[in-house]
């Protein structure tokens, strides 16, 4: 590794640090936003390292959070203790990623965008008609787990998250899946396993979404298939990346940020025009972010980079 | 008048309005108030919650505010869209509780998000008596929230005042024993359905037809279809809203028409009656209120005035009502200690629009309605689990 590896993971972990302070401050106002944030970045990251460099949009996120949330409200009601679940929900969600990936990853564009949309709504539906079979109704997750504790598990995952974006950017898998995204054909010509490096990729993003929503679980304490697999999920999580900008690891974070924030601030001030303003937003941020966030302040850093060649 | 006069009128004004203000800051209790405006619920949230919170407030206002140990305090209200997302009502209550510093926040919308911001209520103090919360594990919840309160019964209730009904027009000579039962394959269709079959079984209906359908169905021709060709002396669906509409449209078309004809959620709702006319005449239904009473007669007419829109004959008088709890507790209590009012909750009885209310040991009124019956363009109640003013049911005479 080299110094500047050491550079980045260190000035990574005093910032998580500083992020795991945020409990202490005692303002339960700001640690609520904060688990939105943390939330929503673990997501979007995850995504990100799918969808980033293959350019395959998935709208998978919800299956996936849905199954983690199931995973744990179930496990805790036969007895298993939650640490138990988090596992069981990543393996399960990579199991389905996995599943999902080896069947439609050869679809490509819009199909395979359209059949990750769907994938939600059949989950749903499964587990909907199982609850109608068995007779089961909505679960209780009653826990002692507070907001603090979910918020530390939440970090915790996504410093994982970001270890592993950052092996497998320098692994073989990570080089394969650039190429991949530039062109595929051209990756398959010089031996890449498209396949195989596109499914274990989903398959890591699919547990990590499975994670989230198994930690999440006892924050929603009711469990239904409505709220657990809400398509509304899939969507913000696809935009607040976009609006990061997917092409760096960091990217997500920046995204995450401004828009939990603004969406809170409209919430708070417009609670009956918030849809609207949002989808105002959404333009406003396609028209003027294309690349993202990521995009505007690299644009801007070669622009003083090169103001300074000129002097 | 010149210039500065207009200046002057205007700063003058400016100033006495900031006064006012002031003045007016000092004697409001400020309420929060959460709930869907969009997403899935955001229809049913328009119908049964929102203008009750208009109405309450307005009532209160008008009334000179809440008596608090002899200050007189305007209410002032602070809404909320939820979007029907749990982590978005968390939030919401939470802003209430730190942001606005809301002196009480009235209970949300709909079961899930009762329960998912019910540890919020709980770090807070803040009373919680919710009035569309449906829930089999109420035992638990008020265990674990002891400050929640439950006003709109549960499951096994409003499966049972099904079941009653039925045996009670059988006993007429009005129907016979087979029963067509659907429902839709979501939380609460499941959870009623669940809790009709036995109670069926044990009442001697046979059950000659029991299907489900998946929520938001547009389609719903083939299940009436089936039910038609069972020949059923009674249909039950434990429906939501949209299905409501649906399996009573497909009724009406394919000419099932039982002596007893039943759609659970929205069969209540004003909007069934302005959709079907004459023909939603002797459709039971889940819910019921004691239609006929001058309470209910009153409010309803309070809340046309006010809102615009008639209230429904179900969740719509327990919303008012547990408004008008915390309120009547507030003022009971003296103070707007929290805890001293949350204590008041659980020490009294409270006389409500919807009669008087007194907790059993799981802080939940064991007497809520359980069905109703459009009749003469009223939806009356005709089952309850102790509440008086229960009319008797008359059998279904077609679509007509």
């Amino acid at each position: 590794m080299s110094a500047r590896d050491w550079q980045g993971l260190s000035i990574s972990a005093v910032l998580l640090a500083l992020a795991a302070c945020l409990p202490l401050l005692g303002d339960d106002y700001y640690l609520t936003i904060g688990v939105t944030i943390a939330m929503y970045t673990v997501l979007a990251t995850s995504w990100a390292l799918f969808s980033g460099p293959t350019h395959y949009i998935s709208l998978a996120t919800a299956a996936f959070f849905g199954l983690g949330t199931y995973c744990t409200a179930l496990g805790i009601e036969n007895g298993l203790s939650y640490w138990m679940t988090l596992p069981i929900a990543a393996v399960l969600g990579a199991l389905v990623a996995g599943l999902v990936g080896i069947a439609t990853l050869r679809l490509s564009g819009v199909y395979f965008v359209i059949f990750t949309l769907g994938l939600s709504e059949l989950v749903r539906q499964i587990v909907t008609w199982a609850q109608n079979v068995s007779g089961q109704k909505g679960l209780y997750v009653l826990t002692e787990i507070t907001e603090a504790h979910i918020y530390w598990q939440l970090l915790g995952l996504g410093a994982l998250v970001y270890l592993a974006g950052w092996a497998i950017g320098r692994s073989r898998l990570g080089f394969a899946l650039r190429i991949i995204g530039d062109d595929e054909e051209v990756a398959r010509h010089s031996g890449i396993n498209t396949a195989r490096a596109k499914v274990l990729l989903f398959m890591v993003s699919g547990a990590t979404a499975s994670v989230v929503g198994g930690m999440l679980a006892p924050r929603y304490i009711y469990i239904e298939p409505s709220t657990a697999f809400t398509p509304m999920l899939s969507f913000l999580v696809v935009i607040m990346a976009l609006l990061g900008g997917v092409g760096r690891l960091w990217g997500p974070i920046v995204g995450v940020i401004p828009f939990t924030l603004l969406w809170e601030a409209i919430s708070a001030s417009f609670p009956n025009q918030t849809t609207l303003l949002l989808g105002f937003s959404f333009l406003v941020i396609v028209y003027l972010l294309p690349r993202g966030f990521v995009g505007l302040l690299e644009g801007l850093r070669r622009r003083v980079l090169q103001r300074e060649a000129y002097a | 008048m010149n210039r500065r006069t207009i200046l002057g009128t205007v700063a003058a004004l400016t100033l006495a309005t900031g006064l006012a203000g002031t003045a007016l800051a000092q004697d409001t209790l400020k309420i929060g108030a959460v709930g869907p405006k969009t997403g899935p619920l955001a229809g049913g949230a328009e119908v049964s919650f929102w203008p009750n919170v208009q109405l309450w407030a307005h009532d209160v206002n008008a009334a000179g505010g809440i008596d608090v140990g002899g200050t007189k305090y305007m209410v002032e209200i602070i809404e909320y869209d939820d979007q029907t997302n749990p982590g978005e009502t968390i939030k919401a209550v939470q802003r209430l509780a730190t942001q606005d510093k809301a002196d009480f926040v009235l209970a949300p919308y709909s079961t899930g998000l009762n329960i998912a911001s019910a540890p919020i209520f709980q770090r807070y103090g803040y009373p919680m008596i919710t009035h569309t919360a449906i829930s089999d594990q109420i035992e638990d919840l008020s265990n674990k929230f002891p400050n929640m309160y439950f006003l709109l019964g549960g499951a096994t209730g409003l499966a049972g005042g099904v079941v009653e009904v039925l045996s009670d027009m059988r006993e007429a000579g009005e129907i016979g024993s087979t029963v067509a039962m659907v429902n839709v394959a979501d939380a609460f269709g499941i959870e009623l359905a669940e809790a009709a079959r036995p109670r069926m079984a044990e009442a001697g209906f046979e059950i000659v037809y029991d299907n489900s359908y998946p929520l938001g169905t547009q389609d719903l021709s083939p299940v009436i279809k089936g039910a038609k060709a069972a020949e059923p002396d009674a249909f039950v669906a434990f429906s939501y809203p949209p299905d409501t509409f649906g399996l009573t449209e497909q009724a009406k078309i394919a000419g099932l028409a039982p002596k007893a004809f039943y759609t659970a959620v929205a069969t209540a709702f004003p909007a069934y009656a302005g959709r079907f006319g004459a023909a939603a005449e002797g459709v039971l239904g889940a819910g019921g209120i004691h239609a006929d009473g001058d309470a209910f007669k009153e409010y309803a007419a309070r809340h046309m005035e006010v809102t615009g829109q008639a209230p429904d004959f179900w969740a719509s008088a327990p919303t008012y009502a547990s408004f008008q709890i915390l309120q009547m507790a507030i003022e009971g209590a003296g103070t707007t200690d929290r805890e001293k009012v949350a204590e008041y909750i659980a020490d009294n009885s409270f006389d409500t629009i919807i009669g008087p209310i007194d907790w059993d040991e799981n802080n939940a009124n064991a007497k809520y309605w359980t069905v109703g019956q459009w009749q003469g363009g009223v939806f009356k109640g005709v089952a309850s689990t102790g509440r008086d003013g229960a009319v008797a049911a008359m059998p279904k005479t077609g679509w007509e």
